[in-house]
C-alpha cells in the first residue's frame, strides 16, 4: 500500500519534475500548441510552463510574433508554441490563420486551449473549432480565483465529459492548477488519456454528403493531409487561402514533419 | 510522394465548386449557428451563475466613466498628464545623481588617468570628451525617466487601462485613414518612438502598420521631454510671474505634445487620402476586466525587456556620436573648428526658419540620442560665441546646474523667444533618431519608407517654424 512509486503519479510531486528549458529547444519529445481568445492569461500560462518572461499585454494580437519555449516534464522534453489570441478559426485575418495552420498542418502532439473560466460559452465556440480540428487537447480553465469572486461556479467534470478532453482548472497568474495542467498534456501526449472530442453533429444530411465527395477526392490527391473533413468543409465555404494550397499543391507539402512549422507560421 | 499534377488539383476545386452550387448560400451561417448552439448549450449544462455579479457591475460603471463620450478625453489627458509629471519629477533626482557620478565624480578621474599614462590630446578628447562624455550622458539624463515611464505604462496596461485609451482613440484614427490600434503605438512612442515603431507589429493591415510607423516620430519621445520642459520653463515660464511660471511652462509642454498628436492624425490622413490609400480596417477589441496588476513582474519585465534593451542600443549609437562631436568641435581649418564653420554657413539660412545654426548643427549631430541636444547645443554656443568662462572647456559637452545660467548662456547667443518657441517645435517635428529609424528600416524592409519617416517630419518642421517666423515678424 505504501508503495513509493505512488508518488510519482501524484500532481504535489510532479512539482518538482518541472525544469523549465526556456528557449532551449533540442530535441523534443512533444510538441504542445498553445491556443485561445485574446485575454484569458495565455502568455501567463505559457510564462509558467517554459520559466521565459514573455511579456504580455491586454489587446489582441499582442502576441505578434509567435513565441516558442521549451520544459521537461517527467524526463520528457515538450515544446510549447504560444499561438495569437483568436475569437475563431473561420474568418481570414492574419491571427487566426497563424493559428489555425499551426494546429491543423503543423500538428502538435497536445493542444493546450486555455479559456477564461468568467466567459465560458463565448470562449466555448472557439474550444469547439479547435476541437473540429484536432482530435488531442486538453482544457485549461484559466481565471477560476475571477469566475469564484462573481460567483460562476462550473461543473468541470461535466465540462470534460461534453467536450471529451480534460478539463484543469487553474489561476494561472497564482500558479494554481500548473502542474494538473501538466500532467494532463502528459496523458494525452503519451495516449495515456484517450480523448473522445465532442464534434458537431447538426450538419445537415446534404452537407454531410457534400464534405464526404471532397474528402473522398482530397484523399486521393493528398494522402497524408490530416483531418481532411474539416479541409473539405473549409473549401465548401470558399477559404481562399486553403482553396489556394490546393491550387499550387502546397497542401500536399505539408509535411507533419514539425520542421515545417516555420514556413507555416511564417507571417507574410 | 505527391504525383498529382496541377490538373488533378483543379479537378478538385471543381468538385468543390459543384457541391457548393448544391448547398447554397447560406450554409456558411447554419455551420456557424451550429457551433454557437452547441457551444451554448455545453455552457448552460456546466456554469451556473450564483447570486449576482458584483465584479462584473463594478467593472461596468467604471467604463462608463473612463470609455464616455464627454469625460474620457479629459480623463486620458489627466492620466497620462499625470504620469508624465511622475516621470519628470522622479527622475530629476536619480539623473542628478547619476550625473553627478558619471560626469562630476567620473570624468576628471578619467581624465586625470590620461594624463598620468601620457596620452595623446587627440585621443583623449575622441575617447574620453567624446565618446565617454556622449555615453554617460546618455545613460544619466535617459536611463531614469524610462525606468520610471515603462513600469508605469506597463502598470497601465495590466490593469486594462490601454486598451479604453484604444477604444476612445479608435474613432478620430479611424476618421484619419488609420486603425484604432494606433492609438497604443502613439501612446508607446511617447516613452520611446523605436519602441513605439515595433509595437506597430499589432497591427495587421501592411498599410495601416505603414502609417502608424511613419507617424509615430509625432510622439515626443522621452529624449525630447526635457528639451521640451527646459526651453519652456526658459523662454515661455519667463513670461509670467514666477507664481504661474511652473503651470504655463507645463501647459506649453501639453501643448507642444497634443500639437504632436494632431500631426499624427492629420499626416495618417494625408497618407491614407494619397499613397497610402485605402479603408480602414475593422478590428474588433475586447475591453478586459481590470484586474489587479503584479507590481514585481511588471517591474522586471519592463526594466529587462524594455528599459536596458533600449538604453543599450542608446549607449551603442550614442558612443559614434560623441567622437562625432568632438572631432567637428575641435577639428580647425584655418584655425575656426568645424563646427564654427557650419554654423557661420547655415545662420542666415537657419534664421529664415526662426532658429539658427547651433540648433541646425546640434539636431544633425546628435541624431544618435534626442537626449544630447541640449548639451550640444550649449557646447556649441559657448565655442560660437566666444563666450568666457563658461563650460568645463571649449569643445566638451556641459550641462549647467541651474535653468538661469542656461537661460543666461542662451540669451547671450542671440536666443529670443521666437527661437524658443521654433526649437520647441523643431524638436517635435524633425527626423527620429538613429535607433529609430535602424528600427523603421527593420520593420519595413523598405528604404524608402525609411527615407519618407525620415524626412517628412524634417520638411513639416521647417515649414511649420517658417510660418511661426513669418507670422512673428508681421505682428511686430
Amino acid at each position: 500500500m505504501n508503495n513509493p512509486t505512488n508518488c510519482n503519479s501524484c500532481p504535489a510531486h510532479n512539482r518538482e519534475n518541472l525544469v523549465k528549458l526556456g528557449v532551449d529547444m533540442t530535441e523534443t519529445d512533444y510538441v504542445i500548441a498553445l491556443a485561445g481568445n485574446p485575454n484569458v492569461g495565455k502568455s501567463t500560462v505559457f510564462n509558467n510552463l517554459t520559466g521565459l518572461r514573455q511579456h504580455t499585454g491586454n489587446w489582441p494580437g499582442k502576441t505578434v510574433s509567435r513565441a516558442e519555449g521549451a520544459f521537461s516534464f517527467n524526463d520528457k522534453r515538450y515544446k510549447i508554441v504560444d499561438l495569437p489570441g483568436t475569437y475563431s478559426l473561420l474568418s481570414t485575418s492574419t491571427d487566426e490563420e497563424v493559428a489555425r495552420n499551426f494546429i491543423l498542418f503543423g500538428q502538435p502532439d497536445v493542444t493546450l486551449i486555455v479559456v477564461d473560466a468568467t466567459r465560458l460559452e463565448r470562449n466555448l465556440n472557439l474550444v469547439l473549432q479547435i476541437l473540429e480540428i484536432t482530435d488531442r487537447a486538453v482544457l485549461c480553465l484559466n481565471l477560476m480565483d475571477e469566475a469564484k469572486r462573481n460567483n460562476v461556479e462550473i461543473d468541470e467534470r461535466a465540462l470534460s465529459r461534453e467536450l471529451g478532453i480534460p478539463v484543469i482548472p487553474a489561476s494561472a497568474r497564482r500558479r494554481v492548477g500548473m502542474n494538473e495542467v501538466l500532467a494532463a498534456l502528459e496523458d494525452v501526449a503519451t495516449g495515456k488519456y484517450v480523448c473522445k472530442p465532442h464534434k458537431i453533429k447538426s450538419h445537415s444530411p446534404k452537407l454531410n454528403h457534400a464534405i464526404e465527395t471532397v474528402s473522398a477526392k482530397l484523399n486521393e490527391q493528398f494522402p497524408n493531409l490530416p483531418n481532411l473533413k474539416w479541409v473539405a468543409l473549409r473549401l465548401l465555404e470558399g477559404d481562399n487561402s486553403i482553396m489556394e494550397a490546393v491550387r499550387n499543391g502546397e497542401l500536399g507539402n505539408l509535411n507533419p514533419n514539425i520542421s515545417t512549422t516555420a514556413e507555416v507560421l511564417s507571417y507574410e | 510522394m505527391n504525383k498529382q499534377t496541377a490538373n488533378d488539383r483543379e479537378e478538385i476545386l471543381s468538385v468543390v465548386n459543384k457541391a457548393r452550387w448544391d448547398l447554397g448560400v447560406n450554409f456558411h451561417d447554419t455551420v456557424i449557428e451550429s457551433i454557437y448552439a452547441d457551444a451554448s448549450k455545453i455552457a448552460r449544462k456546466t456554469v451556473h451563475q450564483k447570486g449576482d455579479k458584483e465584479a462584473y457591475s463594478l467593472d461596468i460603471k467604471i467604463d462608463k466613466i473612463v470609455t464616455s463620450r464627454w469625460l474620457g478625453f479629459p480623463l486620458m489627458f489627466l492620466i497620462l498628464a499625470l504620469v508624465f509629471w511622475i516621470t519628470v519629477a522622479g527622475a530629476n533626482y536619480p539623473s542628478g545623481l547619476l550625473a553627478s557620478l558619471l560626469i562630476d565624480y567620473m570624468h576628471p578621474i578619467l581624465k586625470s588617468g590620461a594624463a598620468a599614462i601620457h596620452l595623446p590630446w587627440w585621443l583623449d578628447g575622441v575617447l574620453i570628451d567624446g565618446a565617454y562624455l556622449a555615453m554617460a550622458w546618455v545613460i544619466a539624463v535617459m536611463l531614469p525617466p524610462m525606468a520610471i515611464f515603462f513600469p508605469l505604462f506597463t502598470l497601465m496596461e495590466d490593469l486594462g487601462y490601454l486598451p479604453r485609451v484604444a477604444f476612445n482613440m479608435d474613432n478620430l484614427f479611424r476618421r484619419a485613414g488609420a486603425h484604432g490600434k494606433q492609438a497604443l503605438t502613439m501612446s508607446m512612442g511617447f516613452g520611446c518612438n523605436a519602441a513605439g515603431v515595433v509595437a506597430a507589429r499589432v497591427i495587421d493591415s501592411p498599410r495601416e502598420r505603414l502609417v502608424a510607423i511613419i507617424t509615430n516620430n509625432f510622439s515626443l519621445c522621452n529624449g525630447r521631454w526635457p528639451t521640451q520642459i527646459l526651453i519652456a520653463s526658459i523662454f515661455i515660464g519667463g513670461l509670467v510671474p514666477a507664481s504661474f511660471a511652473g503651470i504655463v511652462s507645463a501647459g506649453a509642454v501639453v501643448g507642444v505634445a497634443v500639437l504632436g498628436i494632431f500631426f499624427s492624425l492629420v499626416v495618417s490622413w494625408g497618407l491614407s487620402k494619397s499613397v497610402l490609400k485605402g479603408e480602414a480596417s475593422a478590428f474588433s477589441l475586447e475591453l478586459p476586466p481590470y484586474r489587479p496588476p503584479r507590481i514585481w513582474q511588471t517591474l522586471y519585465t519592463s526594466l529587462i525587456d524594455r528599459t536596458i534593451f533600449v538604453l543599450w542600443r542608446a549607449i551603442v549609437f550614442a558612443v559614434p556620436a560623441g567622437i562625432v562631436i568632438w572631432v567637428v568641435a575641435n577639428v580647425k581649418i584655418d584655425g575656426i573648428s568645424l563646427a564654427e564653420h557650419f554654423i557661420d554657413w547655415s545662420n542666415p539660412f537657419a534664421f529664415v526658419f526662426g532658429l539658427n545654426g547651433v540648433i541646425l548643427l546640434a539636431y544633425i549631430i546628435a541624431i544618435p540620442a534626442n537626449e544630447i541636444v541640449i548639451p550640444t547645443v550649449l557646447m556649441l554656443t559657448v565655442l560660437s560665441s566666444k563666450l568666457a568662462g563658461m563650460g568645463s572647456g571649449t569643445g566638451v559637452m556641459f550641462e549647467l546646474d541651474s535653468t538661469a545660467d542656461t537661460a543666461a548662456v542662451l540669451k547671450a547667443g542671440g536666443w529670443t523667444l521666437l527661437t524658443g518657441i521654433n526649437l520647441m517645435l523643431f524638436s517635435l517635428l524633425h527626423n527620429p533618431c538613429s535607433t529609430t529609424i535602424v528600427t523603421i528600416y527593420k520593420e519595413t524592409k523598405s528604404l524608402k519608407w525609411t527615407l519618407v519617416s525620415t524626412f517628412l517630419p524634417i520638411a513639416l518642421g521647417l515649414i511649420v517654424c517658417f510660418f511661426t517666423t513669418q507670422i512673428w515678424f508681421l505682428l511686430q
